[in-house]
């Protein structure tokens, strides 16, 4: 007789049960940060008690980590819309910068009176970031060409076309020739708050978050869009028009990413220039995944990493760390969430071999 | 003239023929690799680290092929083991290969090696026009040509190979055959991302001898898309990655040239391309001319009853 271990599929846990998940992931993955921390020349424990002290420990550190949110919870949104279908956007970080073109042209050249100025930015930001990315849709829902690819290149070539514009056309005729565009006149900026960086964009984000929520749970479409996300065949015999909904699903989800673009430039740069956003739109992968189907959860989770990411900028200037080092933060939470998604779904469970005499 | 744009296209195209091939490994056995970006950067990093650290070129390339070696087995063991998502998993990758190697690349920015030299072939160097540009460069592109005989002949002329092909169209009757399914696709997963790797090390052994942050910059994503375009077919890759390398050498060219067009928008022209590239052969794809395997994607478990 031997023992032997036998994988066995269990019933879907209890959401007690996935938090606890989550969080663990995200504990394995701060200890083994800790270990490349470590062989980097970084003191693990002081770095994450400098992170949480940054990014929570005063009113500012608080308000800075809210201007880190806002972004995060924008993209995250976006590509959680497209996720309930099963699609993956993974150019919300071109559609952010693309977003903040459209609304960065209004800004500088529509010469709009005051009062219209941010609604005018706004649609201009949608339109940008929708068709930029209903580019993938169509493509996808014509052709089936596989919609991670289209939106990922897309990336990289809206980050050349920003540089372009700020490089060329839209360089600041009276910036000593650096590559910035004009800044914005007062019309075309947010509000900021209590003498922060805190602006009006972090409500915007929580406006965003309501509807979202009110388009995927409330209304018929929602209904559809999580139909054919989790039966293809069976929504399209029950009549929906799945490749128009995948084309509709990538746009929406685009223009969601281009108000995260505007809420950048109208609240916080004031201009658009090189580097708007270290790689919201890669987080925002992670926000989706982590918060599944729920709005809540982006809100939840973008505030998270944007602890994360508010302490990793106070890393750099005080231990020299690459900004980059966040996103082997970020994929080791994935490798370590992927795991526990196995010991979710399945028992490891002892068995008795009976041997044949 | 022709002879120049010729050489230019061959050394740009290679670092992403290495990415392909080992991305067609991968999938052939039936997993789906998005890490291939990350996996170039941290082959970059290794290789040019341990090639500073030894003086040896050869130590570099194996040194890189090591370390994506063991980066591509996490994906492996989340995506055969584990049974994870392929797509996030290779995100994940992805991610952590840029950070990790941002992190552990601080120390070697700026140094310098002596990369790679090229040696020309006898006789075959003679050629007109192709002698110069394919048989007079270095050591990796040679590697280069011999992997994808070694690959076509592997997949179509060999026992495993006929098996590995068999459990990316169908692992369920692989497993009937008695082919241990998930060794053989830990292994694909892992020896396919060490071939990436040594993509990546071309960059910084023998493109640019240096490492840069980020220097691989989109070349995996564009690899990934060149899979489509090759039909998983390692001849095929080839044409496709020198496709590359020819509007990059173009590009290249007419920035020296002094073209009034801007550099970004020159820069753009690989990204476009590919996009229209995968277009057309996801087209040629649903006609039927292609051979995608069966079970792309899916994890395999014993239990599921299909």
């Amino acid at each position: 007789m031997s023992l032997h271990l036998r994988i066995e599929k269990r019933e879907q846990g209890t959401a007690l049960f996935r938090s606890m998940a989550i969080i663990t992931s995200i504990l394995v993955a701060l200890f083994v940060a800790g270990f490349l921390l470590l062989f980097a020349g970084v003191d693990p424990a002081a770095a994450y008690i400098e992170i949480l002290h940054e990014a929570l420990g005063s009113v500012y550190g608080l308000s800075e980590t809210l201007v880190k949110t806002t972004p995060l919870i924008i993209t995250g949104l976006a590509v959680s819309v497209a996720f309930r279908m099963q699609i993956w956007n993974i150019g919300a970080e071109g559609q952010l910068y693309m977003g903040a073109c459209g609304a960065t042209w209004v800004a500088l050249f529509s010469g709009l009176d005051s009062s219209w100025m941010l609604p005018a930015m706004f649609v201009a930001a949608v339109i940008a970031g929708g068709l930029w990315a209903s580019v993938a849709g169509l493509l996808r829902a014509r052709w089936q060409v596989n919609e991670v690819i289209v939106t990922l290149l897309m990336n990289y070539i809206a980050i050349l076309l920003a540089d372009y514009l700020i490089f060329g056309p839209w360089k600041n005729p009276d910036g000593f020739n650096f590559p910035l565009t004009a800044q914005f006149g007062e019309a075309a900026r947010f509000s900021e708050y209590f003498g922060t960086r805190l602006h009006s964009g972090f409500f915007l984000a929580l406006f965003c978050a309501l509807a979202i929520y009110l388009l995927m749970e409330r209304t018929i479409w929602g209904f559809q869009v999580k139909a054919i996300g989790s039966n293809p065949a069976a929504a399209r015999y029950a009549g929906m028009n799945t490749g128009l909904a995948i084309f509709l699903v990538l746009t929406l989800s685009g223009a969601i990413a281009g108000i995260a673009g505007f809420s950048e430039v109208a609240g916080l740069q004031h201009r658009l220039q090189h580097g708007l956003s270290p790689g919201y739109g890669y987080t925002a992968i992670i926000i989706a995944w982590l918060a599944r189907r729920s709005a809540l959860g982006v809100v939840i989770v973008s505030f998270l990493l944007g602890v994360l990411l508010v302490g990793g900028d106070s890393l750099q200037l005080s231990w020299q760390l690459p900004v980059a080092f966040a996103y082997a933060f970020q994929g080791l939470i994935l490798f370590f969430l992927l795991a526990s998604d196995f010991f979710i779904n399945f028992r490891l469970r002892r068995v008795k071999e009976e041997t044949h005499a | 003239m022709l002879e120049i744009l010729l050489d230019a296209t061959v050394r740009a195209g290679t670092p992403i023929l290495f990415a392909t091939l080992g991305a067609i490994i991968n999938e052939r056995a039936g997993i789906i690799n998005l890490g291939i970006e990350g996996l170039m950067l941290i082959g970059a990093l290794s290789g040019f680290a341990a090639t500073l650290a030894s003086g040896s070129l050869l130590l570099g390339v194996i040194a890189a092929f090591c370390a994506s070696f063991a980066a591509g087995s996490i994906h492996a063991l989340i995506c055969v083991q584990l049974r994870g998502n392929q797509i996030v998993s290779g995100l994940a990758l992805t991610m952590f290969g840029v950070g990790v190697t941002a992190l552990f690349g601080r120390g070697v920015v700026g140094q310098t090696i002596d990369g790679f030299e090229r040696h020309a072939v006898p006789l075959f160097s003679q050629l007109p026009l192709v002698g110069k540009a394919f048989f007079n460069q270095d050591w990796l592109i040679y590697l280069s040509f011999f992997l994808v005989l070694l690959i076509w002949f592997f997949f179509y002329h060999s026992r495993w190979g006929l098996e590995l092909r068999t459990i990316g169209e169908n692992p369920a009757a692989a497993d009937a055959c008695g082919i241990p399914v998930n060794l053989y696709r830990f292994l694909a997963v892992a020896v396919g991302s060490g071939v990436v790797g040594i993509g990546g090390a071309y960059l910084s052994l023998a493109y640019t001898p240096m490492w840069i942050e980020n220097m691989s910059a989109g070349r995996g994503w564009i690899a990934v898309a060149l899979v489509i375009f090759a039909s998983w077919s390692s001849v095929r890759a080839l044409f496709g990655a020198y496709l590359f390398g020819g509007i990059t050498a173009m590009q290249l060219r007419f920035q020296a040239m002094g073209t009034t067009v801007s550099a970004h928008i020159l820069q753009m022209l690989p990204y476009v391309f590919t996009i229209v590239v995968l277009v057309i052969s996801t087209r040629r794809l649903q006609k039927g001319a292609s051979q995608q395997p069966g079970n792309l994607g899916l994890p395999y478990d014993r239990e599921d009853r299909k």
